[in-house]
């Protein structure tokens, strides 16, 4: 039943609560306590991360259904067990979620000095609700996952950010928590219908159609927050601003692609006649999206809030591919949100190198960084190329795949969609200029150091990913082709289904 | 195998100078470049040599997967025809002079190994361009060269106005490359795939396909042709995507050369002639290819008569002849066109070189305003830059009489009305052609001295490292003409060519350019030795005709010097209401319209709860008298209902 012969899935999802456990145990004067706990959250995630890896290589690309399956009884009366598995949808966000946690804890390293211990227990109790979200195969454990997310999120923002950290943390719980309130009802009533919160059996499950159009808005209020789509994605940028660095990468880097999976898990494959005629909805919100923030963006001086603004457009491209509901569009959109994950990540760690310098976010206040800091500037300007879609780095894969999905659809979804080719290269290369390019004007940015050897060891692992999705992007999308393909003709042959009752039907 | 080592020896040469630059030193870099360089020229020139003399069968070089989702799969591949091998041969040959060159040039620099590693990169990407067995690798080497020339203009980072340059060359590009980047998924579309193979042996299947685009059912090859013709106006800056290309002025003389020359700028062209099997069969696009290309070859023409900056000429007699090569293509003489790519890469790398060679001796001068009476000091530039001019100008025997008469004769053996269009420019443009040319070498050589006392006096030639690149690429810009005249466009040119250019059945240009009115053959000649003739006139005899011109004719003279207000127009139109519309929708639409939502509704619960707090005084006698109007009011409201 299970490929790896262990629970593999549990072990990942539960070994940084180990962790925790450890680190609670830890007593000593402060310092130690705060050594202590970094050293073991390192090796926790190092080690959860390499477990994870059995996925990568166990994997059975070629099989369509989810995979490395478990599933223990748990509230038998009620028709809920605890079932965990992955599918080529699933896989890789476990491993962009056990890959970016060692890179957070890293990246946290000197830049966080209170509460240490606490700071490294959010982290890894955050890396399980992630896992488990992922990895979830009964809409109530994903639903308990999918809130857990926001706790220590909520907790990182609020204790460890900035100025107006409270304000933000607030603003992205009330957020959240406002759509995943229609999403709890839309599981209720899910439940009533099957009878069961199994999500593969869900996925066989035919909805009527008037139902399915109540899910789909009752789900997309709740996805379309996490993703964020235009117009509820200010809670982002506020967000991103007032996290710490570690913060901005693990919220761009995993948690915007919940809401993404959320749509390919569940309103796509389980709802395909409310996906079909809604989709024009989706497009319009997300062509907004891509044009406007990519303006907003342009318009920023604060460093993480134009990155987070372009996030929302890159997110925007995401949303376009799930719903052309063809091969290309889904599967560019599953690239992109990778690709995306491991980019803006690393963009967001790059603010984070400088600020530890400079300790300011103000991008009028850098100029001329790559006399001082040259690895710096190759290192940002790698991730600025992926993130306008160089061809040869992650960026442009999902984004060409998209456009090709989208095409389909129709040429001015495509056209529109695909202005951030334009939009994304002004406001990156003007941010880049402005921190990287011109002469140094101010005294203490003459003394800046180039990256150190822990720096160059975060950056290292991303730069890699980043080029190597570029090169040979089927190694990655191979893992998913045959799911999407799955999902992909299920969906026509439900489409084509309704179509024909409609026919049968008197109106 | 040699193939790929020469498009892939540039990649290495590039990655060793760029990441290991600061540890083995300036030296080390340069030399592993070059050497990377001198290597992919031999095999790019033996694997052409093989393909055309020798009979090797033409093939493809599998290499890997690349992209893949569903039908959609394309794989990385290098295509190895003649227009692709001759292409890599001119590119990995000019690049090689060019890095040698560099040598001398960037010799103060305080960062060499980062300018071979860009250097190196830019013809990696150039090569990929036009070794690409499928659109989207094209589109790899397109937007490969599109960062390396941004990385390139923007070398010395410190200029802001480098810097300005960069971004622009690479956000204009970007529009044009949005427009390539529709038309590939329309390819995919209508024929299933994206690679060269199998889109041309389809094209007759698809030759009435139609595409519905704003009310109206197109041929979809005319679509395809629009689309990919706007990524090459982008990239060849064409009139409207052109503002790029003078500004990139910024950049390193040697990077000039490369950009203007043999790369990055023909790349348009070699799109056109890549997808003749398909573009053949599209007449009102290429129409309007001719249209645009005319239009550029005269606008540009026109516009270089009147600048002053050195460099600033030569880039917009650059993007005149580009002009010309679409007017070329347009008409359905691709082979005319990629001649005169072919001759136009030598002879322009040699006067973007020769002027750098000139701004070297004159202290990093650029204006002509403040050259002149120098030939004696620096006569082997000053007898290149002869060469080169003479080259552009059209003069027989030099490569530009041959490939540049060939399209004006093309344009009109095409016997359509806009072919007659392009005829016209482009005569009118030689004629303009050959008077900025002598123009710039009257400024820069003749005259009395007009750079300061202090420059003259530090006049010197350059040394040999520069000059023998400069004598290789004048003796290219001297025989280039007549060695491959009557192979690329005679009348077997089907045995040079083979089927990387495939012609509709109904395209008689090239036969029909035999047998032409003498008139027409003669004028192009004819109208350059008159531009000669003018420019000796107005700078050497009579120098006060100029300014008295510009004085007669104010406005007319601002409109050209000012590059018809290209820049201004767009300032106006498209940057301000950019940074504009930017500003307000951040500060009205996220800040006050949609955050003002949950701002709002923050404030009234906050401000509710407050009241309610105010509510709870702790007197009893308030909660007591509460109490009682509550029970009041439920009393009357029931009673109400019940009666």
């Amino acid at each position: 039943m299970n490929a790896a012969g262990f629970p593999v899935l549990s072990l990942v999802t539960w070994l940084p609560i180990v962790g925790c456990l450890v680190i609670m145990s830890i007593r000593g004067d402060e310092e130690t306590v705060a050594a202590n706990a970094r050293w073991t959250a390192l090796w926790t995630s190092l080690i959860v991360f390499v477990v994870s890896l059995v996925l990568w290589v166990r994997f059975d690309a070629a099989d369509p259904g989810f995979q490395f399956v478990e599933s223990a009884a748990w509230l038998p009366q009620w028709g809920i067990t605890y079932k965990l598995g992955v599918d080529g949808i699933s896989v890789l966000f476990v491993l962009l979620a056990t890959l970016l946690t060692p890179i957070c804890i890293l990246a946290s390293w000197e830049s966080v000095r209170v509460r240490v211990r606490e700071y490294m227990l959010a982290f890894l109790v955050l890396e399980t609700m992630m896992v488990g979200m992922f990895a979830a195969l009964d809409f109530v454990v994903f639903y308990m996952f999918f809130e857990g997310v926001l706790i220590p999120m909520y907790l990182i923002i609020g204790v460890w950010g900035g100025q107006r950290r409270v304000y933000a943390a607030m603003k992205f719980f009330l957020y959240t928590l406002a759509g995943s309130v229609l999403m709890l009802l839309a599981l209720l009533a899910m439940w009533y219908q099957a009878g069961t919160t199994d999500i593969p059996t869900l996925l066989r499950t035919p909805f009527p159609a008037h139902m399915q159009t109540w899910l789909f808005l009752a789900f997309l209020a709740s996805f379309a927050v996490k993703v964020p789509m235009w117009p509820v994605h200010t809670w982002l940028p506020d967000a991103h601003v007032e996290a710490p660095t570690a913060g901005s990468v693990i919220l761009a880097g995993v948690l915007l692609k919940m809401g993404g999976y959320g749509f390919l898990r569940f309103s796509l494959p389980m709802l395909p006649i409310a996906s079909a005629h809604l989709a024009p909805l989706m497009f319009t919100l997300s062509v907004v999206a891509v044009i406007y923030t990519s303006f907003v963006a342009f318009a920023q001086t604060d460093m993480k809030k134009l990155i987070a603004y372009s996030s929302v457009a890159h997110m925007g491209i995401v949303t376009i591919g799930i719903f052309t509901a063809n091969m290309q569009g889904v599967s560019g959109a599953m690239f992109q949100m990778l690709s995306h994950g491991i980019v803006s990540a690393a963009l967001f760690l790059c603010v984070g190198v400088v600020y530890d310098r400079v300790h300011t976010r103000e991008i009028a206040r850098y100029g001329g960084l790559a006399d001082r800091m040259p690895a710096y500037a190759a290192v940002f300007m790698l991730f600025t190329m992926a993130s306008i879609g160089l061809p040869g780095t992650s960026g442009f894969v999902g984004e060409f795949l998209v456009l090709v999905g989208a095409f389909q659809v129709n040429f001015w979804l495509a056209v529109l969609g695909s202005l951030g080719m334009i939009l994304g290269a002004a406001y990156a290369l003007w941010l880049y200029r402005r921190i990287i390019f011109g002469g140094i004007t101010r005294d203490d940015l003459r003394a800046i150091l180039d990256l150190s050897p822990r720096e160059i060891a975060v950056f290292a692992p991303l730069a890699v990913l980043t080029l190597w999705m570029g090169v040979f992007p089927s190694s990655f999308s191979g893992f998913w082709d045959a799911a999407v393909g799955a999902m992909v003709e299920r969906h026509q042959a439900a489409l084509h289904l309704s179509t024909l009752l409609a026919a049968v039907t008197p109106q | 195998m040699l193939y790929a080592v020469a498009v892939f020896a540039p990649l290495l040469g590039s990655a060793i100078a760029g990441l290991f630059g600061r540890a083995i030193g300036d030296r080390a870099a340069q030399a592993v470049t070059i050497l990377c360089m001198v290597l992919a020229s031999i095999c790019g020139v033996t694997a052409f040599v093989q393909l055309v003399y020798l009979g090797a069968p033409s093939g493809m070089v599998v290499l890997g997967d690349w992209v893949q989702a569903g039908s959609f799969h394309v794989s990385w591949a290098l295509h190895y025809d003649t227009l692709s091998a001759v292409m890599v041969a001119m590119v990995t040959c000019v690049a090689t002079l060019i890095h040698i060159y560099s040598v001398g040039y960037m010799s103060h620099d305080h960062s060499i190994a980062r300018f071979f590693s860009y250097l190196s990169l830019f013809s990696f990407a150039m090569l990929m361009l036009v070794s690409a067995d499928n659109l989207l690798q094209l589109f790899f080497g397109w937007e490969g060269v599109g960062l390396a020339s941004y990385l390139l203009i923007g070398f010395w980072y410190d200029r802001p106005s480098a810097c300005a340059a960069a971004m622009k060359a690479f956000i204009v590009n970007r529009v044009g490359d949005l427009g390539f980047a529709v038309g590939i998924a329309l390819v995919f579309t209508l024929f299933g795939s994206i690679e060269f193979g199998s889109i041309f042996a389809n094209v007759p299947a698809h030759m009435d396909a139609t595409y519905h685009l704003l009310g109206h059912d197109w041929r979809a090859y005319e679509v395809v042709g629009i689309l990919l013709f706007i990524g090459a106006m982008g990239k060849s800056a064409q009139i409207g995507l052109h503002v790029w290309l003078p500004d990139a002025m910024e950049g390193p003389t040697p990077v000039s050369a490369l950009i203007h020359a043999a790369t990055m700028v023909t790349a348009g062209v070699f799109l056109m002639a890549r997808f003749s099997p398909v573009l053949d069969y599209a007449p009102g696009a290429m129409a309007f290819v001719t249209f645009i290309g005319a239009t550029t070859a005269l606008f540009a023409a026109t516009v270089g008569c009147v600048q002053n900056d050195i460099k600033r000429v030569i880039a917009y007699s650059t993007c005149s002849q580009l002009g010309y090569m679409f007017v070329a293509a347009g008409v359905g003489a691709y082979q005319a066109s990629i001649f005169h790519l072919l001759t136009h890469a030598f002879f322009k790398a040699l006067l973007f070189l020769t002027a750098g060679s000139v701004i070297h001796a004159m202290s990093d001068e650029q204006d002509m305003r403040r050259m002149g009476g120098i030939w004696r000091l620096i006569p082997f530039t000053y007898a290149m830059m002869w060469i080169g001019n003479l080259a552009l100008g059209g003069v027989f025997p030099f490569a530009g009489y041959f490939s540049k008469d060939a399209i004006v004769e093309a344009a009109w053996a095409a016997h359509t009305g806009i072919g007659q269009y392009g005829f016209w420019c482009t005569l009118i443009a030689a004629f303009l052609t050959a008077f900025y040319s002598w123009r710039l070498l009257i400024m820069t050589f003749h005259g009395t001295p007009r750079a300061d006392h202090h420059v003259m006096q530090h006049v010197h030639e350059s040394p040999p490292v520069m000059l023998v690149p400069l004598a290789l690429l004048g003796v290219g810009a001297v025989v280039a003409g007549f060695v491959f005249r009557d192979q690329l466009i005679g009348a077997d040119w089907q045995a040079f060519w083979g089927s990387s250019i495939q012609i509709a059945p109904g395209n008689h240009v090239l036969r029909d350019m035999e047998d032409l009115p003498a008139w027409v053959t003669l004028s192009p000649s004819v109208l350059g030795l008159l531009g000669i003739a003018t420019a000796y006139l107005f700078y050497m005899i009579r120098p006060e005709i100029p300014p008295r011109l510009a004085a007669a004719f104010p406005a007319g003279y601002r409109f050209l010097l000012n590059k018809w207000y290209f820049d201004e127009l767009y300032g106006v139109v498209l940057v301000a209401p950019f940074r504009a519309l930017a500003r307000l929708l951040w500060q009205v639409g996220d800040v006050t319209l949609i955050d003002g939502v949950p701002n709002g509704l923050a404030a009234l619960t906050a401000g509710g709860s407050a009241r309610v707090v105010r509510l709870q005084t702790g007197s009893i006698a308030v909660y007591a008298f509460s109490m009682l109007i509550g029970l009041v009011v439920l009393v009357s409201v029931f009673l109400l209902f019940l009666r």
